[in-house]
């Protein structure tokens, strides 16, 4: 039987295509050379943090290195990253259905994502931009002397082909379902897709408008956010955080639906409160809107906003973290495997604690009044986005790797690259909260001197975790040609997409399959040993 | 590549300070109550029941809505105590008090400015009394930056068009950080060097003394107008074209070979001594060499009085901080630089 | 192939929906940011609206309010099959929308010759900036909605395929007139003349 990768040779058949596991293809090329552009300024930044007044690189260039790194990250890397590629490719199977609702239209966040992402690298060719990913006014505005405009246009584009792409998620899980999927029967990864693509139809406009409002004062020396005017550069970090907060659960939320699916075939058991899990999903989502001032604590908001802000950043840190307790009352009476999906499944629950937890930490005021704009903060994000996200994007990588290209990858290389990655990951990022702990600000080039040993011990950890993530890109693309041919199910898991085979049909599904199983379905006999 | 010392605590230098510090040590205890048993929980589960191993997994549980209400309430709980102690706290120091010594701040890239209710100025440098309130009134001649005083625990932005306050009580004498902690520009990183936190009896020893360099300056800006700097340096009419000397200490400097510089003391008597070295970019090599024509004291006279020019006269959007009483008719109020 | 389409409703309207709620999220960070200008400085807003062209501004919305009426019949007229009819009503609607476009341009250049692009009093100022921003977004959306609606007038003339397609691109017209309806006010009608 032809699979999708043989439907079609040949470079029009990929550029032309509007079939969602080829775009999903796609997508998983750009964002991996979009994460080694991101790396390679994270890199920059590391040596130049190993002595404590560095000649390596000019503090502008060091500015710019640091822009471009989390601009890259978060936009080009980490908010497509699950949900374009695996949402992608798995949402149409896990349903039950042929493709997305919208085909072309899913082609057309795909051309609209290589857009932005030229320009905002055209933006850094010539030249680059200083302003953080944040973009502060009156800086951004006025007095930066670096190529906004650009990078906020492609910023711009690519959010454009977010809200589509989320368009087309929402769309298609209310509407293609397989007679028999109801609601309560859908993977967990469903629900988390879900959630985040209403997240990315609803906050990322808001982006979109206070992005344009940057461009069109800094182009038409507007002066909206400048106070001889009576504009108020709080504004924008107001409409700024409104968007950039729920941007989190946007990266954080798919990984934890992949987590769903890993810590369930690989324990051999149904997930542990699966209703709850659903609802903490949709919880966070909503209540992650709530929360965006807790970026502002000493911003110069009012104090009692502060109150509201804090109090609400307690109460979404809750659905969080009920589901570490779901996912480990998972493992119990299971049958544990270590494959390498799993390990990476682990790891993002250990460091994605340790992050969460220290979140808490930030939503006490006047512990954030002290932590705030330092390292702390830095590595709070790192644990959940690097040491989260990455790992569930990695774990996801090595799960549904054979299901995608119908090859198996070496078992061995993948486990190592886990604990490598698990290892250099702490190695890089733990120091980190001591810094902001004791004081040294984040995006600083320059720092003092007695800060230097846990910078140095950061910058080790950063070329262990760089080797952890090369390793993949190695491995991953030579069992793409030459490792042994996978079948359909490797795992033994349950779920629509692994009764079909590897690589799947470009139908995805001879029949359209009737669903009366819930999810999750390992009995007693997959979990006695 | 010298290390000065390994920082492992960060030094308290008030009661504040330690307050904080405890609820640190709050935070870590509730967040370990809440994540330690889960995660000895799963690495607990993953041995015992991995593939292979012999163990009694008859009858998984499925949901115990019980647990789950428990497990979700129960942390919840613990966490709102710290929520109330830090927001307590927070609550607490947010108001000003009544009384205290007023130290007025303007943060521009990239330099932190301040003054102390007798006119006496600093520069990046903040000297002040222990044992007594302080209160910072900041505002920013341009970007968004903010106050950071680890030793204190405390830090607030200061912004371009507003007045934003701090406050503190430093109990410990000794020389802390000052930093800058929201990103403003190329400089960021180098705003703000030292906070000295001395006795009282220090602190009046060292206002008189802050006195003296301001008549210092007020020399140099004599010796200016003598040695013939003012003819072409504070000149409209000048036939020898020469860079504006308002604000330039602290600044960034284009030089004509393509170096940007920062304009430290060191370059400022360079320029005097050897002007012919760094020139700026726009300018021809046009500059007497002063070399051999001044003595050491009077150089250091036009060094202070060039650095005073920073902290001339400033207008800050609509508002206006305390005239500065230096240099006798200072050419910068108003400059921008 | 015939079993999955059988079961399934088509997802365009919902997808149309979906497409507008992030619209509405858009204008209303742009509306949020108008609100919060005019709460910190009631008088500068005031000030501000007291310069601009009510008339025009008026005639506008009347404009865009008698375009959505048109639109409405068309879709009307496509439901019940009269497709020569719908066809001539899109049209109407998109020269409608062109009118509006007219009328905005002249006062945006009536504004630029008296002065108010970016005038250097403050109190106008941030008024002005926002009002030329919120503007300008309204008529790229609008100028989108005319090549829509112009776009399928012509097409439903020859195809009664596109019957679907007049409803959806109709909720759009719809949706950029309530826009403009949200907008009027808040620029136009705040001050007492």
């Amino acid at each position: 039987m032809n699979t999708y990768l043989q439907a079609g040779y040949g470079l029009r058949s990929w550029l032309l295509t509007t079939d969602h596991k080829r775009i999903a293809l796609l997508y998983l090329v750009s964002i991996t050379f979009f994460f080694f552009i991101g790396g390679g300024a994270a890199t920059l930044i590391r040596l130049n943090l190993v002595v404590p007044d560095s000649g390596l690189i000019s503090a502008d260039s060091y500015n710019r290195a640091f822009t471009i790194h989390s601009v890259v990250m978060v936009w080009f890397f980490l908010i497509p990253s699950i949900p374009a590629v695996f949402g992608n490719f798995l949402l149409p199977l896990m349903i039950g259905a042929r493709d997305l609702a919208f085909p072309r239209l899913n082609l057309l966040s795909w051309y609209l994502f290589m857009a932005g992402g030229t320009v905002a690298l055209w933006g850094l060719i010539i030249g680059g931009v200083d302003t953080g990913w944040t973009f502060y006014t009156p800086f951004s505005t006025t007095y930066s002397n670096s190529h906004v405009v650009t990078v906020l246009t492609g910023v711009v584009i690519a959010g454009f082909s977010s809200i589509l792409t989320g368009l087309n998620l929402v769309v298609t899980t209310h509407t293609l379902r397989a007679p028999g999927m109801v609601w309560m029967r859908l993977p967990l990864f469903v629900w988390a897709i879900y959630a985040t693509a209403l997240i990315l139809i609803l906050a990322t406009p808001i982006l979109a408008v206070t992005l344009i409002l940057v461009a069109a004062d800094r182009i038409g020396g507007l002066g909206l956010f400048d106070p001889r005017f009576g504009g108020d550069p709080l504004l924008f970090q107001h409409l700024f955080w409104f968007y950039s907060h729920p941007a989190v659960y946007i990266m954080v939320l798919p990984a934890m639906g992949v987590i769903n699916e890993l810590v369930t075939c690989f324990s051999r058991r149904r997930i542990f409160g699966y209703r709850f899990v659903a609802a903490a999903t949709l919880g966070i989502a909503s209540i992650g809107f709530l929360v965006w001032g807790h970026h502002m604590f000493v911003a110069g908001m009012s104090v009692y906003a502060s109150f509201v802000f804090s109090i609400l950043t307690f109460v979404v840190a809750v659905p969080s973290g009920v589901k570490v307790y779901n996912w480990t009352a998972t493992l119990y009476k299971g049958r544990v495997q270590f494959k390498a999906p799993m390990l990476f499944g682990l790891g993002f629950i250990g460091l994605f604690v340790m992050g969460g937890v220290t979140g808490l930490f930030l939503a006490s005021l006047a512990f954030d009044v002290h932590v705030t704009d330092t390292y702390f903060v830095v590595a709070h994000f790192h644990f959940i986005m690097v040491g989260g996200t990455v790992s569930a994007y990695m774990g996801a990588l090595h799960f549904w790797w054979p299901k995608m290209t119908g090859r198996m990858y070496p078992e061995r290389w993948g486990q190592a690259s886990a604990v490598l990655i698990f290892a250099g990951f702490l190695l890089t990022f733990l120091p980190q909260y001591l810094l902001g702990w004791l004081g040294m600000p984040r995006r600083y080039w320059h720092y003092p001197p007695e800060f230097q040993v846990w910078n140095v011990l950061s910058s080790a950890g950063a070329s262990v975790l760089a080797l952890g993530y090369l390793l993949p890109l190695a491995y991953l693309l030579w069992s793409a040609f030459f490792g042994p041919p996978a079948p359909d199910n490797p795992w033994g898991a349950k779920g629509l997409e692994w009764t079909i085979p590897s690589p799947p049909p470009k139908e995805n599904f001879v029949e359209i399959p009737h669903v009366d199983e819930p999810a999750y379905n390992y009995g007693e006999e997959d979990s006695h040993g | 590549m010298a290390m000065s010392g390994i920082a492992f605590w960060p030094v308290a230098a008030s009661s504040y300070a330690a307050q904080i510090d405890w609820l640190f040590v709050a935070l870590v205890v509730v967040t370990g109550a809440i994540s330690v048993p889960a995660i000895t929980a799963l690495v607990w589960f993953a041995v015992k029941y991995r593939e292979g191993n012999p163990a009694d997994r008859r009858q998984p549980p499925q949901r115990k809505v019980w647990l789950e209400i428990g497990w979700t309430t129960v942390p919840f709980v613990l966490t709102l105590a710290v929520f109330v102690w830090a927001a307590a706290l927070y609550r607490d120091h947010a108001d000003l008090p009544a009384e205290g010594l007023e130290i007025s701040v303007v943060a521009k890239q990239w330099m932190f400015k301040f003054q102390h209710p007798g006119g006496q100025r600093e520069l990046d440098e903040l000297h002040v009394p222990a044992g007594q309130n302080v209160k910072l009134l900041m505002t920013s001649q341009d970007v968004i930056h903010s106050l950071f005083l680890p030793a204190l625990r405390i830090k607030q932005d200061v912004l371009p068009g507003r007045v934003t306050a701090l406050w503190f009580k430093a109990d410990r004498p000794g020389v802390y950080h000052l930093h800058c902690a929201e990103y403003c520009g190329t400089n960021h990183s180098l705003m703000g060097t030292r906070f000295v936190v001395m006795r009282p009896e220090e602190y009046q020893a060292w206002l008189t003394h802050a006195g003296e360099d301001t008549a210092l300056a007020a020399e140099g800006g004599r010796l200016f107008r003598e040695v013939g700097c003012s003819g072409c340096h504070e000149n409209r009419n000048s036939p020898v074209r020469a860079p504006n000397l308002c604000g330039v200490f602290g600044s960034s400097v284009a030089l004509a070979d393509g170096r940007v510089v920062v304009a430290d003391e060191a370059y400022i008597r360079d320029s005097i001594l050897l002007p012919g070295r760094d020139i700026v970019a726009g300018f021809k090599n046009d500059m007497p060499n002063f070399t051999g024509k001044l003595t050491e004291a009077q150089v250091q006279a036009l060094v202070a009085y060039v650095k005073s020019l920073a902290l001339a006269g400033d207008e800050v959007g609509r508002v206006q901080l305390p005239p500065n009483g230096l240099a006798a008719g200072s050419v910068c109020r108003g400059a921008v630089r | 192939m015939a079993e999955d389409t059988a079961v399934a409703p088509s997802p365009a309207p919902l997808g149309m929906w979906v497409f507008l709620a992030s619209e509405v999220m858009m204008f209303g960070g742009l509306f949020m940011a108008l609100a919060v200008m005019r709460w910190r400085d009631a008088a500068a807003w005031k000030d501000g609206s007291r310069h601009l062209h009510l008339w025009l501004g008026t005639a506008n919305t009347a404009i865009l309010l008698v375009s959505s009426a048109v639109v409405a019949l068309a879709v009307t007229a496509v439901r019940r099959g009269r497709r020569k009819e719908a066809a001539w009503e899109l049209g109407i609607a998109a020269v409608l929308g062109l009118a509006f476009l007219i009328v905005k341009a002249t006062e945006w250049g009536l504004e630029a010759r008296e002065g108010l692009m970016l005038p250097q009093q403050p109190s106008l100022r941030l008024f002005f900036d926002f009002y030329y921003v919120a503007t300008g977004l309204h008529a790229l959306h609008l100028t989108v909605g005319v090549v829509l609606v112009a776009a399928l007038g012509f097409l439903i003339r020859r195809n009664p395929g596109h019957a679907g397609a007049v409803e959806l691109g109709g909720l759009y017209w719809h949706f950029v007139d309530v826009v403009w309806i949200f907008l009027y006010p808040i620029l136009y009608l705040a001050a007492s003349r």
